[in-house]
């Protein structure tokens, strides 16, 4: 994989139609604010702050308006499409050459597409909050479909007939007396550098022949025969290998290190020294890691400031000052109340885990920084760079390479910042840094530790009349906002401070995402306690707040239900008007057979339970239904079987999305019955896999099945995370079910039903 | 010096010989399907074959090989021609990042090449050793089963 | 004449003088068990169960707990244990507390059969009539679970209950009461109660004779279970830091001490069982067991000649190739084991001090295996990777890097012979 294969227009010529579309927008500033308003929005979501320079296109179109920075052919009818979002192993990759191929009219082989690099692509902010699809997706298709639209105008005026008359197939432009035109001809007279038009008609989805089938991955035969397919594949030319030394906790700084007899030892280049930051860079990479220890025992540290005690971790950050956001403010106390209930519930810090230890490679080159990063977001992250560097931004370059599922944010950022400091160093050769093991468990930024409460009334019918919700949270958006949020400047001589964490606002949310239940409360308030002081550094977790707050309002259906004397699936519906959420809940309860298995007396130690939400009430419908079976004597819990009901919108790969839907429910039962990330006052403790342990195959279910439910036409709903927060919570209603016994603090497994 | 046989081909490589098979593996051959997950022998991420063992390639000095022929996941197929498990994996789109597959497929290739025909028990707990974090488990089992020759062919 | 030869020759002659005893006892009645209601008996019977870890032999890899199938290895052939939960069909669930008593003291089935002494009743028939029943009742709250055990695989003549008449009338004492301590000390007192009876600790932890008894006059001077060596616990100040009170309640409690290192082998569910017991019953049996240290010097192993000097050094640097490549990410000083995990050095470690390298040689072969999804120290196994002849030198290696005991004469044969001590899991 190398730099110089990537399709890439000269770099001026990129820059100018960015600066045109500058100017654009500042001119739009000038306005009155009611007309800028109207003609340039800002919108926060987990993907990032936008500002629409053409505010009536849909998806990213609002902010990368030109077809050219989506869609570009050349003579021989190659396609190339590119994405400002990156493949994080979800296979986006697959589904937007499906949505370009459909709407163009052209194979899937016949495209390449290049994701983000901040020299090349639009700029679509972070590949999270399962956006990818509805605004990177929306994109391609309006673009791919407009792109056709005027090579079909070009091929008319060539051929001399009625547009209307032509047909595209397999990359060419058909009349109906047979003569054709190649779309590397027909693109000869289309001047792709024009801003995308509003409202122009896309294919009927009845029509779809790429859309909406189970193509397979591309490149899944690729890293089955260990093709190089990831960051840490990489070799460049001259390219060297390094390591970091991280301090052993947060706040340590380095009181001494002898350097000298580690730059002695054979392949040694270099021992980067700035401050408290360490790190050793080698000819070879065993000789590195060698290297690395040898330097790691050299060095003493002072110890930071201690971490809280994990046993009172909750009520530690309850304690903590906080910033008051009302989620959800309507109407008044109920007097019908028949019956209060009241529950907290608690998870731990999670930790992301990747598979694959964090890596990036860096190459200093005269004034020029390239970065190769598995990040999520390369334009973010750009900025962050050139500032640490104290660089100007256009003089760094970030291209996304894949690296092992990262679920939100992990070390990726921090890593790339490890290897723009190296390469700083080394000027003029590329190199690669990859975290140990270790250093990923530690320094990642974890998914917070959270409480939520809830309060609630049935009247003497069995109805909710109020809902009250309070949630504890740090933030779940500790994203490069400035160098200081890259973690191993807090190590320099001269350290940088992140940015003052802010909460994603709804409706997207961080901790407060999926507080509002979907159902129908007249009286209804939502609290969220936002906690800017992190004694433990946190952020983006796949579906961020939205795990506990499902979690939560999910069993708490389930208590509420019980003090109904209702099924739990019953008493959703009751309190349910969507008819696409009544969908999911009844495909799921039929599949899994609930009314039998509620109905039937239960093996010992077995139990059935339910769960549904809509993730963000705005994405993808998810209901699940599981079966677990519990050991009192160990306090085993077990998932048994699954079954998941989803109803994503318009389904570009059905079977990738039930890969990842499925993926989610396994990944959640993990985190639900196994995972807490351990502390003492010293430092994190769950620093390799025995100390944190994650579900295996002996964990695995005996059956999952998922049904996606079918909406041609309707909009891309973001699938990725909507199963986390649900499974959560059918398990613990399983649990429940079982034994009879409610557990509200996560995990589930590890003890806490033991009997 | 040390001399290797990777996948049928003889290697003889200028390195210290306390160095891990991993990173010739991925270093000196060019041979990126086993991966770096751990370092420690936990997760699974570098199995390779050696012998007729599946190993962890990050703990397995090259010195150690000796004669031992040593296979790999390139050594199994490619992509215009993937061998009988790969293409399993394939059919059953057995992946979501990926990153644990190769290790993935070595360990259950060496468990074929003993058994033809594991039951569903024996495979669950021969995979135990290798960790992966997506959740594809069961997508990576049916893979398993189709290449030895599943009862029904199905996912469940 | 072989040892075989001896031993099979002693159960002959047993089985005759059984046969013509006609050992056999009566069937006892069914009982109802009495519905639990007792919650506190139950937990004073699930704290004494965790001393005796019930759950540790009758559980079967992958098994329900309690269902029994576990396979235990005996020199006369593999039992399997047996289903003790209150399952009335195919476990103990019809069984009077009459039943329990008479098994637990006397190694009697409720039907009248008599039951192999791989169950430790020898040692149980010292526990009191209220701790009996407490455990009963906490065996007959469990979860019942219908599973049969599979057939013994016993060599001839074994396979023939009423020759254990026989070996209880030698080797079986009931009713003597455990002789208690003459301090008169009320935790040691507790601690040699539980370590007599419950712990059964001797069981691993002594030599046996050829009959498959503890051997007279020696018990806890260490044994040999499952291919793994069960140390001496008499010379636990022996070691590299001497073993204190606090270092091994810590270690039977949580299967780790932060001086001496972890758990492995048989030991370690032990451990798991034991964490479920009272804090203060384990604290006394670890203040009987450093009761009984020995101030003796520890023997000195008769060392075999002494290897060819420069065959000794390419064997130690062969060593130190494989220790550095495979062992040091986690064994090394800098490992984050150690510098994170405060796991000791292996300089701390019972096994490489010990005269034996049967445990290193085992931990190396087999390693520590995932529990599952429960937090647990891991190793890999080696088995697979490496050979005899490295399996020595990595092994003599560490006995020379971090042991300052005289080296083992541990030759590749040696480890084959420890390889087939116990079949890979």
């Amino acid at each position: 994989m190398k730099p110089d294969t990537l399709h890439e227009e000269p770099e001026n010529a990129a820059r100018r139609r960015f600066l045109t579309a500058g100017s654009v927008v500042v001119a739009f500033t000038l306005l009155p604010e009611a007309a800028s308003r109207a003609l340039a929005q800002t919108t926060t979501t987990e993907a990032g702050t936008f500002t629409a320079s053409a505010p009536d296109l849909p998806g990213s179109l609002k902010t990368s308006p030109m077809l050219d920075a989506w869609i570009r052919i050349d003579t021989h009818g190659h396609v190339t499409v590119f994405t400002g979002k990156a493949e994080l192993g979800t296979g986006i990759r697959t589904a937007f050459i499906q949505i370009a191929a459909e709407e163009l009219g052209v194979a899937p082989s016949g495209i390449t597409l290049l994701t983000a690099d901040t020299a090349t692509t639009p700029n679509e902010g972070y590949t999270a909050g399962s956006h990818s699809v509805a605004d990177s997706g929306t994109a391609i298709a309006n673009a791919a479909a407009q792109v056709r639209g005027l090579l079909l105008q070009t091929a008319a005026a060539k051929l001399q007939v009625d547009a209307a008359t032509l047909a595209v197939q397999s990359g060419a432009i058909h009349a109906a007396d047979g003569r054709s035109i190649s779309f590397g001809e027909a693109v000869s007279g289309v001047d792709l550098h024009r801003q995308a038009q509003p409202g122009l008609p896309l294919k009927d989805p009845r029509t779809f022949t790429i859309i909406g089938q189970p193509m397979q991955r591309v490149d899944i035969p690729g890293k089955v025969t260990g093709g190089a397919s990831y960051v840490q594949d990489m070799r460049l030319p001259n390219m060297l290998h390094a390591r970091a030394v991280r301090p052993p906790a947060y706040g340590a700084t380095l009181a001494s290190v002898d350097i000298a007899p580690v730059e002695a030892m054979p392949g040694v280049i270099k021992v980067v020294r700035d401050g408290s930051y360490l790190a050793v860079v080698a000819d070879d990479e065993w000789r590195a890691i060698l290297a690395m220890r040898a330097l790691s025992a050299a060095a003493r540290w002072n110890a930071g400031p201690p971490l809280p005690d994990q046993a009172t971790i909750h009520e530690t950050l309850r304690r903590l000052p906080a910033q008051e956001i009302t989620v959800a403010g309507k109407g008044a106390p109920a007097a019908a109340a028949a019956q209060t209930l009241h529950a907290r519930f608690t998870k731990p810090y999670l930790t992301h885990g990747s598979i694959g230890p964090s890596c990036a490679l860096a190459l200093m080159e005269g004034e020029r920084m390239t970065v190769w990063t598995h990040t999520q977001g390369v334009f973010p992250l750009r900025k962050g760079l050139a500032e640490m560097l104290s660089m100007p931004p256009d003089h760094v370059r970030c291209v996304h390479v894949e690296g092992s599922g990262c679920y939100g944010h992990n070390g990726a950022d921090d890593v790339a910042a490890d290897a723009a400091l190296i390469a700083r160093a080394v000027p003029g050769r590329p190199v690669r840094v990859q975290w140990m093991r270790e250093q990923e468990h530690m320094w990642e930024p974890f998914g917070p530790a959270m409480t939520t409460d809830l309060t609630a009334s049935l009247d003497a019918s069995g109805q909710m009349v109020d809902w009250k919700c309070e949630i504890w949270s740090n933030t779940h958006n500790n994203r490069i906002e400035n160098a200081g949020r890259l973690m191993p400047t807090w190590a320099l001589a001269t350290p940088l401070k992140p940015a003052p964490p802010k909460e994603i606002p709804m409706p997207e949310g961080g901790g407060d995402r999926n507080s509002v239940p979907l159902y129908r409360v007249p009286n209804l308030h939502v609290q969220e306690h936002f906690l800017p002081d992190m004694p433990i550094r946190v952020s983006a977790m796949r579906s961020l707040g939205a795990y506990i707050n499902v979690f939560a309002i999910e069993s708490f259906m389930d208590e509420l239900a019980a003090a109904a004397h209702a099924d739990p699936v019953e008493f959703r519906l009751r309190h349910l008007d969507d008819p696409r959420a009544r969908d999911v809940i009844h495909q799921a309860a039929e599949r899994f057979g609930w009314k039998a298995a509620r109905g039937s007396a239960r093996q010992p130690g077995q139990g059935v339970g339910f769960a549904f939400a809509m993730y963000k009430n705005l994405m993808a419908y998810c209901a699940i239904a599981v079966e677990v079976m519990v050991e009192r004597d160990t306090g085993t819990v077990k998932m048994e079987r699954a079954a998941c009901a989803v109803d994503c919108g318009q389904i570009v790969n059905p079977d990738g999305a039930r890969n990842q839907v499925e993926g989610g429910i396994l990944q959640s039962s993990s985190w639900t019955l196994f995972e807490e990330t351990t502390f003492d006052t010293r430092g994190i403790t769950s620093f390799e896999w025995g100390s944190y342990p994650i579900l295996r195959f002996s964990s695995a279910p005996k059956k999952v099945e998922v049904d996606l439910i079918d909406r041609p036409g309707t909009p891309f709903l973001g699938v990725g995370e909507a199963s986390q927060g649900p499974t959560a919570a059918a398990l613990a209603n399983a649990v429940a079910d079982a034994v009879g016994m409610r557990v509200r603090d996560l995990p589930l497994g590890r003890g806490r039903v033991k009997g | 010096m040390i001399t290797l046989t990777v996948n049928g081909e003889s290697h003889t490589l200028d390195i210290d010989p306390s160095t891990p098979l991993l990173y010739a593996l991925r270093n000196q051959l060019q041979l990126h399907g086993a991966k770096y997950g751990c370092g420690l022998g936990q997760c699974g991420a570098c199995t390779v074959i050696v012998g007729e063992e599946p190993v962890f390639s990050c703990l397995m000095p090259v010195a150690a090989i000796g004669e031992r022929a040593v296979r790999t996941i390139e050594g199994l197929g490619t992509i215009e021609q993937p061998g009988k498990l790969q293409r399993a994996f394939i059919n059953q789109q057995a992946a979501q990042c990926g990153y644990c597959i190769a290790g993935m497929v070595m360990r259950a290739q060496a468990l074929l090449d003993r058994t033809p025909w594991p039951s569903d028990e024996e495979i669950r707990a021969h995979m135990e050793p290798n960790l992966c974090r997506c959740g594809t488990h069961m997508r990576i089992l049916a893979a398993i089963l189709e290449a030895r020759g599943a009862s029904n062919g199905s996912r469940s | 004449m072989g040892r075989a030869t001896v031993v099979l020759i002693a159960w002959l002659c047993i089985a005759g003088v059984a046969g013509w005893r006609a050992a056999s006892e009566p069937a006892l009645a069914a009982g109802t068990p009495a519905a639990a209601t007792d919650a506190a008996m139950i937990r004073h019977g699930a704290e004494l169960a965790a001393v005796g870890d019930c759950i540790v032999c009758h559980t079967a890899k992958g098994g329900k707990p309690f269902a029994g199938g576990l396979p235990i290895d005996t020199p006369f052939g593999t039992l399997y244990s047996t289903n003790i939960t209150p399952d009335a069909k195919t476990g103990i669930g019809s069984w009077s507390l009459e039943a329990f008593k008479r098994a637990m003291r006397r190694g009697v089935s409720s039907d009248g059969h008599l039951l192999y002494p791989a169950f430790p009743y020898v040692h149980f028939t010292h526990m009191s009539d209220e701790d009996i029943g407490a455990v009963y009742a906490f065996m007959m709250s469990r979860t019942p679970i219908q599973a049969s055990a599979p057939a013994n695989e016993l060599i001839f003549p074994l396979n023939f209950r009423p020759v254990i008449a026989v070996w209880n009338l030698l080797f079986l004492h009931p009713g003597t009461p455990v002789p208690m301590s003459r301090q008169q000390d009320a935790q040691l007192d507790r601690g040699h109660y539980l370590v007599d009876t419950l712990g059964h600790c001797a069981a691993c932890h002594s030599p046996m004779n050829l009959l498959g008894a503890e051997k007279g006059g020696k018990a806890f001077d260490g044994g040999v279970i499952d291919g793994w060596d069960a140390p001496s616990l008499k010379t636990l100040l022996h070691a590299p830091t001497p073993w204190t009170r606090e270092q091994l309640t810590s270690y039977l409690r949580t299967g780790f001490a932060s001086e001496h290192g972890a758990a492995a082998g048989p030991m370690l569910p032990v451990t798991r069982s034991l964490a479920n017991a009272s804090e203060s019953d384990v604290e006394a049996m670890a203040a009987y067991v450093m009761s009984m240290q020995t101030s003796d010097p520890a023997p000195q192993l008769s060392t075999a000649p002494k290897a060819n000097p420069a065959a000794n050094a390419a064997s130690l640097q062969a060593g130190a190739t494989l220790f550095q490549a495979a062992c040091a990410s986690c064994h090394a000083a800098h490992a984050p084991m150690e510098t994170i995990g405060g796991r000791p050095s292996l300089s701390q470690s019972t096994a490489v001090n010990s005269d034996s390298p049967r445990n290193v040689v085992r931990l190396i072969l087999d390693g520590l295996p995932p529990e599952g999804s429960t937090p647990a120290r891991l190793m890999p196994p080696f088995a697979g990777m490496l050979t005899d002849a490295q399996i020595a030198d990595l092994a003599r290696y560490l006995r020379s890097q971090y042991s300052k005991e005289s080296p083992w004469p541990l030759t590749a044969a040696d480890v084959a012979k420890y390889r087939k001590e116990k079949p890979a899991p």
